[in-house]
């Protein structure tokens, strides 16, 4: 297969650009063209089942509009967003996708590059078995894993109670999913035990990218075991490091079926795309759930562009956020 | 990568299979679609899932229509909030394969006011309702008509364990009372069976109760959001008493705050049983669990059933109703048809059937005669009572509301306290108003 031409890989691209883009050959030409032929349509039906929805919804959050009552829709402008942003209930919601999203980012980023190193590290023998057994929990359903850790920690059928009663304050009538602390704790177990392997995956892969005589370099020059991490690895895998935290950020944020399957959102563990559901599909309450899922969508934008312009990651992997 | 350049002919024989093929799946197609128009209508009837007593009527009613109509039944969700989710969506989208739909009791006026719902003829009516039991038949009705069929009707009862009542010295074959089975669970150090989760059970119970203390959560449903809320009266605060004692004095066990109906059977049946008001689905549930080997046959023959408990010694009690009501479709295609298999459906000898096999009451008193429910269900007679003097849910178009935000407010039931009923009125209020989210 013919190979394509990389346009963004000048670095001196500046000044250079329009004259580049006149001497650009027919060849590159007709490939390019090609390249928007093949992704064409793909790009189309992304816009069409994406783009279609977001504006909708945009559209159907200025009504006060109830399913089970068309008659009644009302043009409200801004009045279920002014409703939404007064009301506890969505501060709560927020609060705690903003906790969720922290804590499992953060131990999952810490968690998935020790897994990482492992693997990185690991003799080649090993390398296969051992990447098969860490992407396992990844492999499995979302809904499959939440159900599997509700069972375990529910207090009538579950085994970690009897398990673990030698712990204190656990014991057979200890209760996880009666309270915010204990089962908040459990959805971000299973969120964690989930999708540390992706996250792990994505920082072998910039792992991978390091150099490894700047390794040996530093062990030459003396440097510990950490120093070697934190002043030479880790810095060089910036760019891989800041693209898992955004994306899995991102799939934090919108957290749906470990609280759905476990607590359906009651005793403080509601994130806000289960108030969205809740709201649109349970309470068919169409124009406040679409304001709901249009803020949910702008939280996750100033996610990914904050991600972008103050991080400087680059999430096309065009190498220039190193 | 290296072009393979084939010879035209080629080329050309692959289009004319490929012709041939499309041919022959469309030729297939159209014969599926011609031999569907060539036999009897099919009607589409929207079942909650069950042992399968519906597929089985389906499929009797189909046959005894002597090749009119074809009954095909399609499965909704198994909890009745998502049922309700899917019928509300596929009606309001206007879904003409909407010819029969199995319709929890409390969300009909939301369906039957937007006009989702087909009004039944006077005819269908009279002939279908001539026996039904007058719990049953109220919630069927919306604005005083009746807009769908009552089916099957569901009670709750107070089970307990004959040893226990007892050992606490209970004379059962009299009504107790909520104060009663709490000091006896209290003095016999076993659990009481409520459902204390964030679910329509709470709405259940705390209906029940409010109902038993002689109240009423809301008056004027049909005046839907400017319903009047009447929960915050004498009936409610008795309601929060029972419902913030059982919570506080860990009598439900320490899983109430997230006890079902399930649950709270398996809790029943462990060595910390003694009361508990549940759906008969308990006592099919318990007998299978003996025929499997999963319990000892001697906790079934220690379990005992009696009317829902009173609130007030001197008043009945008025117990939570259930039960599914058939309605059609108004934009079906086949109305007619529809409301003939619906008759057939609702039959008393369907009725008796559906008990019988899968458990689920008559909402017809003829059906209660029948021998093999007799059989079956010992504590007919008490359900058939209990169906009597049972009490519907709040009737009104926006039920979801009122009942998430009792359900909000009312869990965990060690919270519930004598300002709930106040503070539940007033957030309901707000939630109608559309100044609250839920």
């Amino acid at each position: 297969m013919s190979t394509t031409v990389d346009s963004s890989t000048p670095t001196r691209q500046s000044k250079q650009a329009p004259k580049a883009k006149r001497q650009i050959s027919d060849r590159a030409r007709a490939e390019r063209k090609l390249g928007w032929l093949l992704a064409g349509p793909a790009f189309i039906i992304m816009l069409l089942v994406t783009l279609y929805p977001i504006v909708q919804a945009v559209y159907d959050s200025l009504f006060s509009f109830r399913l089970t009552a068309p008659a009644d829709k009302e043009f409200v402008f801004l009045g279920n967003y002014a409703t939404i942003f007064s009301d506890a209930v969505f501060w709560k919601d927020l609060w705690v996708t903003v906790l969720i999203t922290l804590v499992t980012v953060a131990v999952e980023l810490v968690l998935g590059l020790a897994l990482a190193l492992v693997m990185h590290s690991a003799i080649k023998a090993t390398r296969g078995l051992l990447r098969t057994a860490i992407l396992v929990p990844y492999g499995i359903i979302t809904v499959v894993s939440a159900f599997a850790w509700f069972y375990a920690f529910d207090i009538t059928t579950g085994y970690v109670n009897n398990w673990f009663d030698w712990v204190p304050g656990i014991g057979p009538d200890f209760n996880w999913f009666a309270s915010q602390g204990p089962a908040l704790t459990i959805i971000m177990a299973s969120e964690i035990w989930k999708t540390t392997p992706f996250i792990s995956l994505l920082l072998l892969s910039g792992l991978a990218q390091v150099p490894g005589e700047l390794s040996e370099a530093a062990r030459v020059d003396g440097a510990s075991a950490w120093q070697r991490l934190s002043k030479v690895i880790l810095p060089n895998m910036k760019a891989a490091i800041m693209v898992a935290v955004v994306f899995r950020a991102l799939d934090a944020f919108r957290i749906f079926d470990n609280i759905f399957i476990m607590t359906q959102g009651q005793y403080g563990t509601e994130a806000l795309s289960l108030l969205a559901y809740r709201t649109s599909i349970g309470r068919l309450e169409i124009g406040l759930g679409s304001a709901i899922s249009v803020i949910l969508f702008l939280c996750v934008m100033l996610i990914a562009l904050a991600a972008i312009k103050i991080f400087k990651v680059d999430l096309a992997g065009s190498g220039k956020g190193r | 990568m290296k072009a393979i350049h084939r010879p035209r002919t080629a080329r050309r024989g692959r289009r004319i299979r490929g012709a041939v093929a499309l041919a022959g799946a469309s030729a297939m197609l159209l014969t599926a679609c011609g031999s569907q128009d060539s036999g009897p209508p099919t009607l589409t009837w929207y079942i909650n899932p069950d042992d399968g007593g519906q597929a089985e009527i389906a499929q009797q009613c189909s046959a005894a229509s002597n090749g009119k109509y074809k009954i095909e039944t399609s499965l909704l969700p198994r909890d009745a909030s998502s049922q309700r989710e899917q019928l509300a969506r596929r009606l309001a989208a206007g879904d003409t394969s909407m010819d029969i739909m199995s319709l929890d009791p409390p969300f009909v006026p939301e369906l039957a006011e937007p006009g989702f719902l087909a009004k039944p003829p006077a005819d269908v009516v009279e002939r279908t309702t001539a026996d039904t039991l007058e719990g049953p038949l109220e919630g069927a009705k919306w604005n005083g008509e009746v807009v769908a069929v009552p089916f099957w009707a569901n009670t709750q009862l107070l089970w307990y364990r004959k040893s226990v009542a007892e050992a606490a010295g209970l004379d059962m074959s009299k009504p107790v009372t909520w104060d009663q089975i709490i000091d006896a669970a209290r003095s016999q150090d076993k659990y009481l069976g409520v459902q204390g989760t964030q679910a329509e059970s709470m709405t259940v119970w705390v209906n029940g109760l409010v109902a038993s203390a002689g109240g009423q959560i809301i008056t004027a449903g049909e005046e839907g959001q400017d319903a009047n809320i009447t929960l915050d009266s004498d009936a409610g605060k008795k309601a929060a008493d029972i419902v913030g004692t059982i919570g506080k004095d860990g009598l439900g066990g320490p899983g109430l705050p997230t006890q079902d109906e399930n649950s709270s059977m398996i809790q029943f049946q462990g060595d910390k049983g003694s009361f508990m008001v549940n759906w008969p689905f308990v006592w099919a549930a318990s007998n299978g669990a003996v025929k499997e080997g999963a319990l000892d046959k001697a906790v079934v023959d220690d379990i005992g059933w009696a009317q829902w408990p009173r609130v007030n010694a001197d008043e009945p009690s008025a117990p939570p109703l259930g039960g599914i009501n058939i309605g059609v479709g108004s934009v079906s295609k086949h109305q007619d048809l529809a409301w003939q298999a619906v008759e057939c459906i609702v039959s008393p000898e369907h009725q008796s059937q559906y008990f019988a096999t899968n458990g689920n009451p008559p909402s017809s008193a003829k059906a209660f005669d029948n021998a093999a429910v007799r059989e079956a269900y010992p504590q007919a007679p008490v359900i058939r009572e209990s169906l009597d003097h049972a009490a519907p849910r709040p009737q009104t178009p926006y039920y979801n509301e009122i009942s998430t935000a009792i359900q909000q407010e009312w869990t965990p039931p060690q919270s519930v306290n004598e300002n709930t009923p106040k503070e539940t009125t007033a957030f309901i209020e707000q939630v109608l108003k559309g100044d609250a989210l839920l």
